[in-house]
């Protein structure tokens, strides 16, 4: 947890972030933090749960299959309905 | 000539026109056959051509597989393995000898399936391929998922249509045969494939996915190619094969193994929308839990506020005032006080004389008591100067004097410590304990050894005194 505070929120995959964010609001609700800290940790998690739904809206169906093309295989949009 | 053959219309034919004729009629019709039977001897030469014999209880069909197909054979060839064989038939007019030209051969039967997929499942076990030491971790969430298996039929559509309802993201297909011959190369393509592309199209994670069906349909996916293609793949994998009873190689070996296509979708993928939930739930509280910090912060900071100047003062100035304004007051009840004690004070010479009239009684019966005790410190002085001097006398030379000794001393009262000094004196005095006398030496006498041997005593005795 320490090493993952000192990694930015924008390099944490969805996964840590949302874990963190889970550790950050246990602390916070626990009040086992100090007041100055409390202020530091709840602006890292407003962060995080931006993270995590920043990944959770960009989320968009797209489907592509591979066409094997002269300089090997590349992508092109499909439809399989 | 004649006489040794008899006449015929019949046109006989040369041994290599009949077997060309028969060969183009076989190889007319027969051009396609698909066989199923087992293999009996196996026999691959050094030209790399397969020579075997497909059999039956009934018949033999010795058969001929050239090296490009045998290299492309999906499993090894082995005599008593039931297989199914395509290709055609022809004749080897050298042997006289009809054979099938094998363009591909597969295991046929359960039983012979089942027992290659056993061998083959302890080759890998042994190899450590299954191991779980080797198993990946699987993206929560990942980005790009990369399907690889046909591009036609339930299976993709099942996939995409839960990856849509659950969390869209980007999929890219690579479409693959799932059965047949060509299968298990183009599975094993598109693992490596995937595995191959870099960049932003680069799956986090890979499904391979095959849709139910018998053990030969689903024997793609023990192809060892494929096997070692997931197995080496560095993008964790899912394998979805058949249904759930269906097992094959490919789940052993895969990262994990979804019991449907639709099941792959759901491991792959978690659900947007509980996510979306947890994410919001865990904002609300964590501005609530600020919320309540802050406000026990700042229930304290009242707590603990210092009071206002005024209020400090304000209790000190009220005592003030009243300490003030009973000053004088205080001052003059201090004054009646000490002039009301000065007032008792008042001295009587009736109690002065009386006061005299008592010590001088007590100094009377202090001499009365004096007297007896004078008397009796004077007594207890008198005995004991008596036995000092008791204790006086025995240490005395007089005593010692009267015990025997003597001392002797010349005319002017000097002690004599020697014979020859009291031989060179004109007279001595003896001291006795009884008195003394007077004595003169005799000259023409020297003292006898004895003589300061006893004096010299004698003179010891004399000088502790």
């Amino acid at each position: 947890m320490a090493d993952a505070k000192e990694k930015p929120v924008d390099k944490l995959t969805f996964e840590e972030a949302l874990a963190e964010l889970e550790i950050i609001v246990r602390q916070l609700e626990a009040g086992e933090v100090e007041l100055e800290k409390s202020i530091a940790i709840y602006e890292r998690g407003a962060a995080l749960k931006a993270h995590c739904e920043s990944r959770l809206k960009s989320a968009e169906l797209k489907v592509e299959q591979i066409v094997q093309g002269a300089n090997g295989p590349t992508t092109e949009s499909a439809n399989f309905d | 000539m004649p006489s040794e053959s008899p006449p015929s219309n019949d046109v006989a034919l040369s041994v290599s026109d009949l077997a060309a004729s028969l060969k183009r009629t076989v190889e007319t019709n027969y051009d396609h056959v698909v066989v199923r039977g087992e293999l009996g001897r196996v026999t691959i030469a050094r030209s790399g051509h397969m020579y075997c014999d497909l059999k039956d209880e009934r018949a033999v069909l010795n058969t001929v597989m050239w090296k490009g197909q045998v290299n492309r054979l999906p499993f090894k060839p082995e005599e008593g393995l039931e297989v199914i064989a395509t290709g055609r038939l022809s004749i080897y007019e050298g042997r006289s000898n009809y054979q099938m030209i094998a363009a591909s051969m597969r295991p046929a039967g359960a039983g012979a399936l089942m027992a290659l997929l056993e061998e083959r499942k302890k080759k890998f076990a042994a190899e450590g391929l299954f191991a779980p030491e080797h198993k990946k971790h699987l993206p929560y969430l990942p980005r790009t998922i990369g399907v690889v298996t046909s591009p036609t039929g339930a299976v993709i559509r099942d996939i995409l249509h839960r990856i849509g309802d659950r969390f869209p993201v980007r999929v890219i297909v690579w479409p693959a045969l799932v059965q047949g011959d060509n299968a298990a190369g183009q599975i094993t393509a598109g693992i490596q494939g995937f595995n191959a592309i870099t960049g932003a199209d680069r799956p986090d994670v890979l499904i391979v996915a095959r849709g139910g069906g018998s053990i030969e349909d689903l024997w793609p996916f023990n192809e060892e190619a494929v096997v070692r293609a997931a197995f080496e793949s560095e993008i964790p994998l899912i394998s979805a094969v058949g249904h759930e009873t269906d097992t094959t190689l490919i789940d052993y070996v895969s990262d994990a193994r979804a019991p449907t296509p639709t099941g792959a979708a759901e491991i792959a993928v978690p659900v947007r929308s509980e996510l979306l939930l947890t994410t919001g739930e865990h904002g609300e509280r964590l501005k609530r839990a600020l919320a309540r910090r802050t406000g026990q912060a700042r229930d304290k900071l009242g707590a603990a506020r210092l009071p206002r100047p005024e209020a400090l003062l304000q209790p000190k100035r009220q005592r003030l005032d009243y300490a003030s304004a009973s000053l004088p007051k205080a001052a003059l009840a201090l004054v009646q006080t000490a002039r009301l004690r000065l007032s008792r004070l008042a001295i009587s010479p009736a109690s002065l004389k009386s006061d005299i009239r008592a010590s001088k009684q007590r100094l009377r019966d202090t001499a009365v008591r004096a007297r007896p005790a004078l008397t009796r410190l004077i007594e207890a002085r008198h005995i004991a100067l008596a036995s000092q001097g008791k204790l006086l006398e025995t240490l005395s030379y007089q005593s010692t004097l009267k015990r025997g000794y003597t001392i002797v001393r010349d005319t002017n009262g000097n002690l004599i410590r020697s014979a020859s000094s009291a031989a060179a004196s004109d007279a001595f005095k003896i001291s006795f304990g009884d008195g003394d006398v007077m004595a003169h030496p005799d000259g023409s006498s020297p003292p006898t050894a004895a003589k300061p041997a006893k004096a010299k005593p004698k003179g010891d005795q004399g000088s502790l005194f």
